[in-house]
């Protein structure tokens, strides 16, 4: 392993475990409930990026597998009367009904590409939403409530913070994962040109819907969590329109594509965003808040939190040095220059 | 039954009017600088609220106030494309410009809330409230003078798309940007005008929807921005026709549907886009990309 890999393993280890003790450290509620969200949406924006950040098609309709998954367990619990800790056991339902809605959204949505499909997906996630609104077993506007845990309100949060905790692993993880496999390299190929990527024979069809479908389970996992969490889901809380917003603000701030830069967009703006709207009592207030911070990331940081400052660090550490290595030959290629040894 | 149709259809027609000229300003920025102004809706709306201030506090009719709000929002949408789309540049493009656009809606948004509130305004003049009998349904004033007027702008813009110097630097920049400069266009002053004209429109179009709509708020935008993108994706992106016609389309459709399953109008409109989509992935009258990315 080289120096590199044991610094990341070691940062990756430090968080793990800096995550693990959260809630034993703070044991506020309040503050608990902030890891929560936070860790709902590692997973989300997770599972999002590793569609959409790796292939390069924007979804924008992520809330129709995310209040899918709500759905599905609310309905689930209700019809078959599970109460108590079983509740949990019906969680790997939301991924499934996620992943049933991705594969015919996928056929129809990824025909088509950049502009088109983002507006697919919005269309997509309006369609959900009124199914919401007006089919009888979702309840119509008064949507469902989660069954009733009766545990200790200072503890109460621990168990969801746990679970989002292993989702949020799991997704990030498998973002790793595909990111280093040939699926991902598929992916990434289609992102940079589909029409060169389909003449060298990846399958790009093939391709592009697994990821979504992948990415749809996880979102429809974590929605179920999410309505146990708040307890009940509306259509217009399950289905919500901010809520992709969020997920592709996230993945932008932290850097898209990249396996890290959702996760650092997550934990920074779930939880700033649950600040300001508790200190800005007006909710307006921290819209436009919202907004602006949307457009400084956008302006200045073009490609992300991640990549950007990876840029700046590799520009301080070259600093004074010519920007190409000297060729072979030249004095200095025999003996390795300080930022060479850095980065072997 | 069939006087419920023939009306359903000319309301169709007269509200497809209204959305034809809200959908031709999306979809002529689409064309020219190739991005997709989420902002658009929220725009109609606070052109609607431009016109509810000049009414209630001036007392400006909604008509004559429109020689005020569409200068004002032409202003403001080149302001918009100077400070914050001109310098997007790179591979994320297309999806940068979304998220600029969703971050300008955002804003607007808040900042209407701040001023406005939450509550539903409506637009009102005798013409909205008095209606006329036309063989033999009854039709508000409004419908009838919103087409007239959104016949009248989208001819306007016809003129000036096709039949004068700038019209033609503009459709050669949405023809190929590149070639467009190598003849010696201006591109970024053209993209700074088209995307002012585009939102423009939107200063017209958000009084007929204020007056129209049975209400509105803040939170409009949302509903109209979607249905806006379905209809221009529906005619075809960049396509000036197709925004007309699907606007007719659409509007026609979901009226017709409303006859029967009311709550279940709004999801015909998506449906039919999807629908659409499947058999023809460019829409009604758009070109096939020469090289999507």
């Amino acid at each position: 392993m080289t120096r590199a890999q044991g610094l990341r393993a070691a940062g990756v280890v430090a968080v793990l475990a800096a995550a693990v003790a959260f809630p034993q450290v703070f044991t506020n509620p309040a503050v608990t409930n902030y890891g929560v969200f936070a860790m709902i949406f590692v997973a989300v924006a997770s599972a999002w990026n590793t569609f959409s950040g790796f292939s390069g098609y924007i979804s924008l309709g992520h809330a129709v597998f995310f209040g899918s998954g709500a759905y599905a367990v609310g309905i689930a619990a209700r019809g078959w009367h599970v109460g108590g800790d079983g509740v949990f056991g019906l969680m790997p339902l939301g991924a499934v009904v996620g992943a049933l809605i991705a594969v015919p959204f996928g056929l129809v949505a990824l025909r088509v590409r950049r502009h088109t499909f983002i507006v697919i997906t919005i269309a997509m996630f309006f369609i959900f939403q009124l199914m919401a609104f007006n089919f009888s077993f979702t309840q119509g506007s008064s949507g469902l409530d989660a069954p009733f845990l009766s545990w200790n309100t200072q503890t109460f949060n621990n168990p969801f913070y746990y679970i989002a905790l292993a989702c949020a692993v799991g997704a990030t993880a498998l973002a790793w994962l595909v990111r280093r496999s040939r699926f991902g390299l598929q992916l990434r190929a289609i992102r940079d040109d589909e029409d060169r990527a389909r003449g060298l024979g990846v399958h790009a069809m093939r391709v592009k819907l697994s990821a979504f479908v992948l990415s749809a389970a996880i979102t429809g996992l974590v929605g179920g969590l999410w309505f146990y969490y708040i307890a009940q889901v509306e259509p217009q809380t399950g289905f919500d329109p901010l809520f992709d917003l969020f997920v592709v603000l996230m993945a932008f701030f932290g850097g898209l594509g990249t396996v890290s830069g959702p996760v650092l967009g997550a934990l920074i703006i779930e939880p700033g965003q649950l600040y300001l709207t508790t200190v800005f009592t007006n909710a307006y207030l921290s819209e436009i808040l919202l907004g602006a911070l949307f457009l400084a990331v956008v302006l200045f940081m073009p490609r992300g939190v991640i990549p950007t400052s990876a840029e700046w660090i590799t520009r301080l550490r070259t600093r004074g040095r010519p920007a190409v290595a000297p060729g072979p030959g030249s004095a200095a290629a025999a003996a390795p220059s300080p930022a060479e040894g850095a980065k072997t | 039954m069939a006087r419920e149709i023939y009306q359903a259809i000319v309301d169709g027609i007269l509200i497809g009017g209204v959305y034809a000229l809200m959908a031709v300003g999306l979809t002529l920025i689409f064309g020219v600088l190739d991005i997709i102004n989420i902002a658009q809706g929220i725009l109609v709306v606070l052109g609607a609220y431009l016109s509810y201030g000049l009414a209630a506090r001036l007392h400006i009719d909604l008509f004559v106030g429109l020689l005020i709000t569409v200068p004002a929002m032409f202003v403001l949408g080149v302001a918009i494309q100077w400070s914050f789309i001109r310098p997007l540049r790179g591979r994320e493009r297309t999806s940068m410009t979304l998220l600029v656009s969703y971050a300008i809606a955002l804003i607007i948004e808040g900042i209407l809330y701040e001023i406005a509130g939450p509550d539903v305004r409506n637009l009102n003049a005798w013409y909205v409230t008095s209606s006329i009998r036309i063989f033999g349904f009854y039709l508000a004033y409004i419908y009838l003078f919103g087409f007239v007027m959104a016949v009248v702008l989208v001819l306007a813009l016809y003129v000036l798309l096709y039949r004068t110097r700038f019209g033609r630097s503009v459709r050669a920049t949405m023809q190929d940007e590149t070639a467009a400069r190598l003849v010696g266009i201006d591109t970024n002053r053209v993209a700074a005008l088209t995307f002012g004209i585009g939102v423009a429109v939107t200063a017209a179009g958000g009084m007929m929807f204020g007056a129209t709509n049975g209400g509105f708020n803040p939170n409009s935008g949302y509903d109209l921005i979607s249905r806006l993108l379905a209809i221009i994706i529906l005619g075809g992106l960049g396509s000036i026709g197709g925004a007309l016609a699907a606007s007719v389309f659409m509007l026609t459709l979901q009226s017709l549907v409303d006859i029967w399953q009311p709550q279940w109008a709004t999801a015909v409109f998506y449906a039919a886009l999807v629908l659409v989509l499947l058999i023809r992935p460019t829409g009604f009258f758009g070109r096939a990309p020469v090289r999507a990315q």
